[in-house]
């Protein structure tokens, strides 16, 4: 078996697709703690829906980089999502609800009335599941995840404090001077990016997965913000790294394989918590 | 010269007027109540001195060197608050953000401002604890030393004893005096009538008729009298 392995890690394309697999769920689970406590878990699967939407648009147009399509298209729904949470006369929960149903049908729609594939379901199936583009990167489409990754990571960095603040109270922040919307927009574009690099990955049905388990999984071990924060991102990794291994070595499409390793990571996590609870007690 | 002054003041949603011509000043080492009924306006009150919501029309004045973001503010908890996974030194220091303007990260400065706080507040001992696992009291002491890092003098305080016990309420209100004790000029919403002209220097009464005085005036006031009685017909209804 390490035979096998080693001999598959001298491919390129597997080389390429564990970076890209590694930083996309560093990237996605930084916010995942700060989406989670917000009440907006969905928020990763309307966008992606969206961004599915968008991709559909970019294929019937015939563009050949589509990436900027999407990346605004997803982009501004966001920004739009993000802002009806507070005070909008449609709820979150309903307007994500509606914006992602919504832009997957139009999607799918579109697809089959003007794309003449002979393979449409299995392009649309591809397209949800991420079963085969995270192994077909071209090296340009590498860079630009490790660039974007990158950008997320640091801006995360140097704007935690206020991350954190203005999570756990958005009006205390605005009332000591802070622009918490403009934090908030920056959360937005953060998690768009995420979002659409993603896609690759899981597939845009999958994505919520990279976004919720880590962070849920660190929320039941640790009790303050940056542990929580620093052991998202380790099981994250951890878990999209063992999942793209077991992929290649057993054959099992990437995406599926490796939520199902986040999920069981989830388990062993919430089972430590409870043990640990009851012995504390 | 006065640290706060309200002047025909109307606020309300859209355009709903839910109170109008409000008018009061604080000075500084007051200690202001607001009292009125549920959905009297006493929070849309507090956002809009906070400038977390904009007035229909008046104008607030702040002087006495005060800054707009130099206002120390105790919210009411939310939901999402009780199941949120941070320790109780990372929610005290996240009352010196303001401070920090572009700067990203907290300076020794203001870690100390939080140690001497959390000291002030007696929690110094929960800092590593988690938020969520400590009881109504502890939290309210925890948000309350966030508000202190955020200001020197002038503390909003909204409900600050909702949901806890007769003897944390005690506590609470307390700790609250001494603080105004050492200088900090207070401005509470109070469901509490009684605690409200137990410890309260001013008035203002924002439902049915206006009102804005001292205590002592409050008390033999139509618009006091007539809430006070309220009340206690309430109380003994009970």
């Amino acid at each position: 078996m390490i035979d096998k392995l080693i001999m598959y890690m001298q491919f390129t394309f597997v080389q390429y697709a564990l970076i890209v697999g590694v930083l996309i769920a560093l990237c996605s689970s930084l916010l995942g703690v700060t989406l989670v406590v917000k009440r907006f878990s969905y928020i990763g699967d309307g966008l992606s829906h969206v961004a599915f939407g968008a991709m559909a648009i970019a294929s019937v147009l015939n563009l050949t980089n589509n990436m900027w399509l999407i990346m605004s298209v997803t982009i501004v729904s966001a920004i739009l999502l993000l802002k009806t949470g507070q005070n909008a006369k449609i709820k979150g929960d309903a307007a994500i609800a509606m914006i992602s149903v919504g832009a997957l049908a139009f999607g799918y729609l579109l697809m089959n009335i003007f794309l003449t594939s002979a393979n449409l379901t299995g392009d649309v199936c591809s397209t949800l599941f991420g079963s085969t583009s995270i192994l077909t990167l071209t090296k340009e489409e590498v860079l630009l995840c490790i660039v974007l990754s990158v950008l997320v990571i640091i801006l995360y960095i140097f704007n935690y404090n206020k991350i954190f603040a203005i999570t756990f109270d958005e009006n205390f922040s605005k009332s000591t001077g802070v622009n918490a919307d403009r934090y908030n927009l920056l959360i937005a574009v953060m998690v768009s990016v995420i979002i659409v690099l993603a896609m690759n990955l899981v597939g845009s049905l999958l994505i919520s997965a990279l976004v919720i388990f880590p962070a849920i999984s660190a929320m039941h071990l640790f009790k303050n913000f940056k542990m929580v924060s620093i052991s998202s991102a380790i099981f994250s990794v951890l878990c999209a790294f063992m999942g793209m291994i077991t992929s290649i070595l057993a054959g099992t499409p990437v995406g599926s394989t490796i939520v199902a390793v986040n999920v069981v990571s989830f388990l062993l996590c919430y089972l430590t918590g409870l043990i640990r609870g009851r012995l504390s007690k | 010269m006065a640290l706060l002054t309200a002047q025909n003041l109307s606020l309300g949603y859209d355009s709903n007027v839910l109170i109008e011509n409000i008018n009061f000043t604080v000075n500084p080492g007051d200690y202001l109540c607001i009292v009125g009924e549920n959905g009297a306006g006493k929070t849309t009150l507090i956002k809009t001195l906070l400038n977390l919501r904009e007035q229909l029309s008046g104008q607030i004045l702040i002087g006495d060197g005060l800054k707009k973001n130099e206002i120390g503010y105790l919210p009411q908890q939310t939901e999402l608050q009780k199941d949120f996974p941070a320790s109780v030194k990372e929610i005290v220091l996240s009352g010196c953000q303001g401070r920090c303007g572009f700067r990203p990260f907290y300076n020794k400065e203001e870690k100390e401002l939080v140690k001497i706080n959390m000291d002030r507040m007696g929690i110094t001992d929960l800092a590593d604890r988690c938020y969520r696992e400590l009881s109504g009291g502890q939290q309210q002491r925890v948000l309350l030393a966030r508000a202190l890092c955020a200001t020197k003098k002038l503390l909003l305080l909204d409900e600050p004893v909702a949901g806890l016990d007769p003897k944390v309420t005690s506590e609470m209100y307390s700790l609250i005096k001494d603080l105004n004790k050492d200088g900090i000029t207070i401005i509470m919403i109070s469901h509490d009538i009684e605690a409200a002209l137990c410890y309260a220097s001013h008035i203002l009464h924002i439902s049915g008729e206006m009102f804005f005085g001292t205590r002592d005036e409050y008390m033999v006031s139509d618009a006091g009298k007539i809430f006070l009685m309220q009340q206690k017909g309430g109380q003994n209804n009970d």
